[in-house]
C-alpha cells in the first residue's frame, strides 16, 4: 500500500478529522431533522412508485390458506360503523371522467366479478389472508369514462376519511371496488357497502364506506387521513 | 512508528453504518411496538414491550419515518463498502476464512479465561475477523430482509425463499438481536484499548506503541 507521509500534529488531525460528528448532532435541531426526514421519505415514495410493476400480481392462496372471518381485524380510525343507509347509498363520481353522477351498487355489481384470496399488511406489523370480493376499479374507472391519461384518484368516506392512489395501483387486476368478504356481502364494521380492496397497498390505503371517487391529475392538500399525519404516502407492497 | 490501517472509504462506511444503526435500531424497536408478536392478530400476545428510552420516533408513523431515511444510508454505505473491500483487496484484512478458525480459540482463551497472548501477524485477530465478519453480514440480512418487509410484493420471490412473510419479520428481528449482540462487545473492546486505536478509525492511523488491536 502507498502510504501517506507521515503525520506530525496527531492529535490535532484526529480532532479534526472527527468534524463529521457536528453533522450527525445537526439530526436533533428540529429544522434540519424534518428537512431530512421530509426527503427520506419522499425519496423512499418515489423509490416505491418507479419499483412498482403495474401488472405484477399480488400471491394468491389457496381457501384453507385464509383466516376465519371474526379473527380478521379491525382498525377502523372512527367507529367500526358510521351508519351508512346502505338501501340509499349511491357512489358519488366526479373530476376527469365523461359521466360524472351518483351510481347505485348495481352498476358495481354488474361489472365482471372477481373474487380472490389475498394477504393484508398492516403498517402496524400484522398481517392476515383474507377471501374478497368486488369488482375491478379498473372496470369501473372505464364504466364511468375516466380519463386514461388522469394520474390520481381520491376518495371519501362515510366516517371522514379520505385517501388517494396513483392511476397505476388503482388500475391495477387486483384492485377492487370491494362489496364481499367470504362469500357474504361486506359488513358494516368492514366497510359496507363498499371499499377499495388493495392486495398491492398496504392497510391505510384500502379505504372503507366509500361515498365519493374523483378521478383528477393534482392530488388536493389533504392526500390521506395518515398520510397527513405522517406515513408515507405511496404505501405500495 | 505509526501504522495505516483504514482507508478513507472504509472509515467513511464505518461511520455512516454507525449513524444508520443507531437510528435504525431504536425506530425498529418503536415500530415493533405497535404490533409486538410474530403470531396472530386477533387473538393477539404481546411478547414484551420495548422500554420508552429504546424507542426513537415517538409513535409508528415518526419511527418509520426515521427508518425509511436512515435505511438509505445503511444501504448505500453497505454497498460502497462491499464494492471497495472487493476491489482494493482489502477484504483480506476483515474476512473471516477458514484457516483464521485455527486462531479463535487461543484468541478467547486470552481475552476471557486469562490465556497466554497469541502472537499476532495480521491487523486484526481471528477473533476479531469472526465478529467483524458477522456483523457485516448480519447488516446484509437485515438490508434483504428489510426490503422484503417494505415490498412483499414486489419482492414476493424473496419473501417466499424466505417461509413467509411472519418469518421474514423474525429473521429482521433476529438480525437485529445479532447486532445487538456485536455493538455492546465492539464499544467495550474499543474503550479497552484506548484512544489511539478509537482515533484510528477516524484518521486511518494508529499509532504502534498501541500494537493490539480490537
Amino acid at each position: 500500500m502507498n502510504l501517506p507521509k507521515l503525520p506530525t500534529k496527531r492529535t490535532r488531525r484526529e480532532l479534526l478529522k472527527m468534524t463529521p460528528l457536528l453533522g450527525a448532532a445537526a439530526l436533533f435541531l428540529p429544522s434540519s431533522r424534518d428537512w431530512l426526514l421530509e426527503h427520506g421519505v419522499g425519496l423512499s415514495d418515489r423509490a416505491s412508485e418507479t419499483t412498482f410493476r403495474s401488472m405484477h400480481l399480488a400471491p394468491t392462496f389457496s381457501d384453507r390458506a385464509v383466516t376465519a372471518l371474526d379473527q380478521f381485524p379491525l382498525n377502523s380510525y372512527l367507529q367500526d360503523d358510521p351508519d351508512v343507509d346502505l338501501e340509499a347509498w349511491r357512489l358519488t363520481v366526479e373530476g376527469l371522467v365523461q359521466h360524472a353522477g351518483e351510481y347505485a351498487i348495481d352498476t358495481i355489481r354488474q361489472l365482471p366479478k372477481i373474487t380472490q384470496n389475498t394477504r393484508h399488511v398492516c403498517v402496524e406489523g400484522w398481517d392476515v389472508i383474507g377471501n374478497f370480493g368486488g369488482a375491478r376499479l379498473a372496470d369501473f374507472l372505464d364504466r364511468v369514462g375516466a380519463d386514461p391519461t388522469a394520474r390520481f384518484i381520491e376518495v371519501s368516506c362515510a366516517d371522514d376519511y379520505y385517501e388517494s392512489l396513483e392511476m397505476a395501483a388503482a388500475r391495477h387486476p387486483q384492485t377492487l371496488l370491494c362489496y364481499e368478504m367470504y362469500g357474504q356481502p361486506i359488513t358494516r364494521e368492514h366497510g359496507a357497502p363498499v371499499r377499495l380492496q388493495i392486495p398491492t397497498k398496504l392497510g391505510y390505503k384500502q379505504a372503507k364506506y366509500l361515498m365519493t371517487l374523483r378521478v383528477t391529475n393534482v392530488l388536493q392538500a389533504k392526500r390521506g387521513y395518515w398520510e397527513d399525519q405522517g406515513y408515507a404516502w405511496h404505501g405500495g407492497l | 512508528m505509526e501504522r495505516f490501517e483504514h482507508p478513507s472509504i472504509i472509515r467513511l462506511c464505518h461511520w455512516a453504518q454507525a449513524i444508520a444503526l443507531a437510528v435504525l435500531i431504536p425506530s425498529g424497536l418503536q415500530i415493533f411496538d405497535a404490533f409486538p408478536s410474530f403470531g396472530e392478530k386477533v387473538p393477539q400476545k404481546d411478547l414484551f414491550e420495548p422500554p420508552g428510552f429504546t424507542m426513537l420516533g415517538g409513535w409508528l408513523g415518526g419511527a418509520l419515518q426515521w427508518h425509511f431515511t436512515f435505511a438509505w444510508l445503511l444501504i448505500v454505505s453497505l454497498i460502497v463498502y462491499i464494492v471497495y473491500q472487493a476491489i482494493s483487496g482489502n477484504w483480506r484484512q476483515v474476512l473471516f476464512v477458514r484457516r483464521d478458525l485455527a486462531g479463535v480459540w487461543p484468541m478467547a482463551r486470552y481475552y476471557f479465561f486469562f490465556g497466554p497472548k497469541p502472537a499476532l501477524h495480521e491487523v486484526y485477530n481471528p477473533l476479531q475477523k469472526q465478529a467483524y465478519t458477522v456483523a457485516i453480514g448480519l447488516i446484509g440480512v437485515s438490508v434483504i430482509t428489510g426490503l422484503a418487509l417494505y415490498k412483499p410484493v414486489q419482492l414476493s420471490a424473496l419473501v417466499w425463499l424466505m417461509g413467509g412473510f411472519r418469518l421474514t419479520r423474525i429473521w429482521h428481528f433476529a438480525a437485529m438481536c445479532g447486532l445487538l449482540a456485536f455493538i455492546p462487545g465492539h464499544l467495550v473492546m474499543v474503550a479497552l484499548h484506548g484512544w489511539s486505536n478509537f482515533a484510528s478509525m477516524w484518521t486511518g492511523w494508529k499509532r504502534a506503541h498501541d500494537e493490539s488491536v480490537s
